[in-house]
């Protein structure tokens, strides 16, 4: 790791404006992504701003029509909250998947939609409830939220607060995880929501994206089987050393599917 | 350069570090604490992990200064008065290692899967909550049953 100057504030405000005064300054949450970055030093930074000890941006509440969690919330307190399964349990169900139990110690939700990777599993519920992104300017709808490959519209100092997910009538998550590093090889988060029902896939392209074509049929009818001619075109899709664009496009169909019978949809 | 303080293994310790100083770098060079190990480079591997407050992490993964003030565990804390830990034990009576490189992470590992699911571990769960510990030579079988094994001594304790 190259060198840098360590920070540790107790408040979004004090953050924002050690983001504001240093050359090249980055937050530090949980760390799992940007820690092993940093050890093959394929980025630099002068400052690191350590989030973990701003409590305000940790926890979750429900809210009403919706479930509120901070940035700071880490994998393991989605995964065994009692509030999170009585309101959203795909949600219990993605974050008991990510990683390994060491990572799911560390790892937060904030760092995990702030660093978009394409194959992270917790883009596709922002997607697929359409919830909405907090930070410390301004609230950002999901569908605007992730823009490309590791990009988000969060401009230079911005901080990530909370995500505000509305409560589905029904929604699954079901991935497909690369065996080695659990990432989602794809992954579809599919809600049935008061406006509509939403798809949402991972791991798939460049970043997460709708399936708006599945989700016209889901609304006429919320099956498996409305989805039994369904295909998924290849064009576009990622093709790496662990599955072809054609893989993927077909895994994506055969996890909808499991995703919608999942969630409780007729079949 | 900062000095951060620890607990570890029941002991004050410090030293001064810098902010790219890892835990795992804190423990070894600077505590001389050497029976956590560095397996990769990419948080895959679990051969570092020690407990802090309490929660098993991967030590390669986590800035030393950020810790200040925390209680940290390692593989030498485990044992009390000469007398190892169930989990070592069980590991030593079903032989679940062969050349010990990925040992110390399964052990922290296993008491933290102890910790959050209980004593009466199923196959499926040792296999799923070890995920995170990676183990060259062994082909796990008989880590599984060490596992299984310790946490049910480990009621008794
Ligand atoms: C072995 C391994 C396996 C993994 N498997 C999976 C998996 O299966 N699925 C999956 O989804 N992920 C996986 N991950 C990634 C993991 O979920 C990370 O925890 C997550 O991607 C980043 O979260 P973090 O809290 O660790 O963030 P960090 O690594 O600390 O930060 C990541 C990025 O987000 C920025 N950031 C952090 N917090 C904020 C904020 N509040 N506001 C603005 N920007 C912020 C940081 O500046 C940085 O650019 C894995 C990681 C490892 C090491
Ligand atoms: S050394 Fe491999 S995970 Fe820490
Ligand atoms: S015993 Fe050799 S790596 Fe596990």
């Amino acid at each position: 790791m190259y060198a840098f100057d360590y920070h540790q504030p107790k408040s979004v405000d004090e953050a924002a404006q050690m983001l504001g005064a240093k050359p090249e300054p980055k937050l530090l949450a949980g760390g799992m992504s940007l820690l092993p970055t940093l050890k093959l030093r394929l980025a630099q930074y002068t400052d690191l701003v350590d989030l973990s000890a701003i409590d305000s941006i940790k926890g979750i509440e429900r809210d009403g029509d919706a479930l509120v969690i901070g940035a700071m919330t880490r994998h393991v307190e989605v995964a065994t909250s009692d509030t999170v399964k009585r309101a959203i349990p795909a949600l219990t169900t993605l974050a008991g998947g990510i990683g390994d139990p060491l990572v799911r110690n560390r790892g937060t939700m904030g760092g995990s939609i702030a660093n978009a990777d394409p194959a992270a599993d917790y883009p596709s519920a922002v997607l697929g409830l359409g919830a909405t992104v907090i930070t410390d300017k301004r609230q950002i709808a999901g569908d605007d939220f992730f823009k490309g490959l590791f990009e988000t519209a969060l401009e230079p100092g911005e901080i990530v607060m909370a995500v505000r997910y509305p409560v589905p009538l029904q929604a699954a998550y079901i991935k497909y995880p690369n065996p080695a590093s659990r990432f989602a090889l794809v992954g579809v988060f599919v809600a049935r929501t008061a406006a509509g029902v939403r798809v949402a896939v991972t791991g798939a392209g460049p970043c997460v994206f709708r399936l708006t074509d599945a989700e016209a049929l889901l609304a006429k009818n919320f099956s498996a089987a409305a989805l039994e001619n369904f295909t998924v075109k290849p064009d576009g899709l990622n093709a790496d050393i662990h599955a072809t664009a054609e893989y993927r496009a077909h895994a994506v169909a055969v996890m909808l599917k499991r995703a919608v019978a999942a969630a409780g949809g007729n079949t | 350069m900062p000095v951060v303080t620890m607990t570890v293994n029941g002991e004050a310790r410090s030293a001064e570090v810098e902010g790219r100083t890892l835990l795992v770098e804190f423990l070894r060079n600077h505590l001389g604490l050497t029976g956590t190990h560095v397996g990769c480079d990419t948080t895959q591997c679990g051969c570092c992990t020690v407990h802090v407050n309490g929660v098993a992490i991967k030590s390669c993964t986590a800035l030393a200064v950020a810790l200040d003030g925390a209680a940290v565990t390692t593989i030498e804390g485990l044992a009390q008065n000469g007398k190892l830990h169930p989990m070592q034990e069980a590991f030593r009576e079903h032989h679940a290692l062969q050349c010990g490189f990925c040992t110390p992470g399964m052990i922290m590992s296993a008491i933290d899967m102890v910790r959050r699911n209980g004593h009466a571990l199923d196959e499926r769960t040792v296999r799923k909550q070890l995920e995170g510990n990676i183990c060259r030579c062994t082909g796990y079988h008989n880590i599984v049953t060490a596992v299984q094994a310790g946490a049910a001594a480990m009621k008794g304790q």
